[in-house]
């Protein structure tokens, strides 16, 4: 069985470190937030400006000048720091966060990523994305393993406009959790009842699959 | 003699000098901390051919989505748009020109330009539509593009508290591109929600000190909430 969006999240919620600082994108990576294990602590950054992001506000504490990059109500949590934007790329660029987790319309097996243009539809720009991929010390892609007409978003060459190159690490999808790494993509876990054939079968790029590849754990 | 103090009592003494086809800066994260009375001011003014450089562009009726009404705008520079259908219409017919920005690249701009230095390099939008035609170098084994400053005519810059030196304060996430922005214009004008008696901000608490502000109007601020979400815990509307 594919996994639902928020089994996605929560196998991405197992990536994060304690004490990590880390920056989630907008859709499944901000559902992550929900399954920060018990035993850890960890600070989210919102590159708008906020080190520390907390959960989303009562009718109560709503500020109209407390929102998140997605442009969304927030509160900050206990030791959370708010500055401006220069400062919260200074940040991202300088390769201070520990982790990003972002979403993607392709990845190829050379780490490059294309998240933000579609060529042909209306093009409303990457926000924070490029600052993003260039700068973390760690980047993980969440998506689905195939688009909905079942091609692969998992390639030997992105065909789409890239957002970075090089720079993804790791790919969790609703099949398989993948590492990028010589060129390639290695299978390293699957999802629960999912075959390595189909994962073999719906990634495009170049595959490298160990005799023993665990299923996910929950 | 005025002196220092820079607080002037109307939009048009705070926009004077505004004139067709200049740029102008502006602070602000979507519709959070901008500075609604100065763009409100831009409208009436009906100044063409403007170019602006920031962050977004508003909403269909609301923030710099107000400028697009009567086509006052030239060309944006910002990182993320779309949010008006007015803006897709307008840029679809070509009356509109977007140079999309990395959000990074654009604060740096920005900053750079308040500085006093007219380029740098960055990492970001290397091997992207974003590097395309710029320059390049390799340090330490990266590679990297160099991106020039951004300076304009003027600077539209929303504050929470001023002094009459201009010495400001921001609140919350209001303050995002806002002090940058500040930096980089030949004339800064703030709309803040208050002003205070000098000495009232500590003087290691200012965010913007004054030297970088022309210009102050106290202004009427909606505040308007883009995205309102509650906590689960709470009854979502």
């Amino acid at each position: 069985m594919s996994l639902s969006r928020e089994q996605i999240a929560m196998r991405v919620a197992q990536e994060f470190g304690d004490g990590h600082y880390i920056n989630l994108g907008i859709g499944i990576p901000t559902l992550a937030a929900n399954y920060v294990a018990d035993d850890i602590e960890v600070m989210l950054q919102s590159e708008n400006g906020l080190l520390g992001m907390g959960p989303y506000p009562t009718e109560e504490q709503v500020d109209a000048d407390m929102i998140n990059a997605g442009k969304e109500t927030v509160t900050a949590a206990t030791g959370a720091s708010i500055f401006n934007s220069a400062e919260s790329f200074a940040m991202i660029r300088g390769g201070h966060v520990d982790l990003t987790v972002l979403g993607a319309f392709e990845v190829d097996c050379h780490g490059n990523i294309a998240s933000w243009m579609i060529p042909g539809k209306l093009i409303k720009g990457m926000g924070g994305a490029m600052d993003l991929v260039a700068g973390a010390q760690n980047i993980i892609v969440t998506m689905t393993h195939a688009d909905k007409h079942g091609n692969s978003k998992l390639l030997e060459q992105c065909t789409l406009p890239l957002t970075g190159v090089n720079c993804i690490n790791k790919i969790i999808t609703d099949l398989a959790v993948i590492e990028v790494k010589d060129g390639a993509f290695h299978l390293v876990e699957r999802a629960p009842g999912v075959s390595i054939d189909e994962i073999k079968s719906k990634t495009a790029g170049k595959l490298v699959v160990t005799d023993n590849v665990p299923e996910m754990m929950f | 003699m005025a002196g220092f103090n820079k607080v002037v009592d109307s939009y048009e003494a705070a926009m004077a000098g505004l004139q067709d086809n200049m740029t102008v800066i502006a602070g602000g994260f979507g519709l959070c901390g901008i500075p609604e009375g100065l763009i409100a001011q831009i409208k009436k003014m009906n100044t063409k051919g403007l170019t602006v450089v920031s962050n977004n562009c508003g909403v269909d009726g609301f923030g710099l989505g107000l400028l697009l009404e009567e086509k006052q705008i030239k060309k944006m520079v910002s990182s993320y748009v779309g949010e008006n259908a007015l803006f897709e219409q307008q840029l679809l017919n070509g009356e509109l020109e977007v140079e999309l920005t990395p959000q990074g690249t654009l604060a740096e701009k920005m900053r750079a330009g308040g500085a006093g230095i007219p380029a740098f390099y960055t990492a970001t939008g290397f091997g992207t539509p974003v590097g395309e035609g710029k320059e390049s170098r390799k340090f330490n084994g990266r590679d990297y593009i160099l991106e020039e400053s951004i300076t304009g005519d003027f600077a539209i810059v929303k504050a929470y508290k001023a002094d009459r030196y201009g010495n400001c304060i921001y609140r919350h996430t209001a303050q995002n591109f806002n002090p940058m922005a500040a930096t980089a214009g030949k004339i800064t004008v703030l709309e803040v929600e208050e002003i205070v008696e000098p000495g009232e901000l500590s003087p290691s608490e200012i965010h913007t000190p004054g030297i970088y502000v022309d210009r102050i109007i106290v202004g009427k601020f909606e505040k308007r909430i883009e995205r309102k979400i509650l906590s689960s815990a709470s009854n979502n509307q």
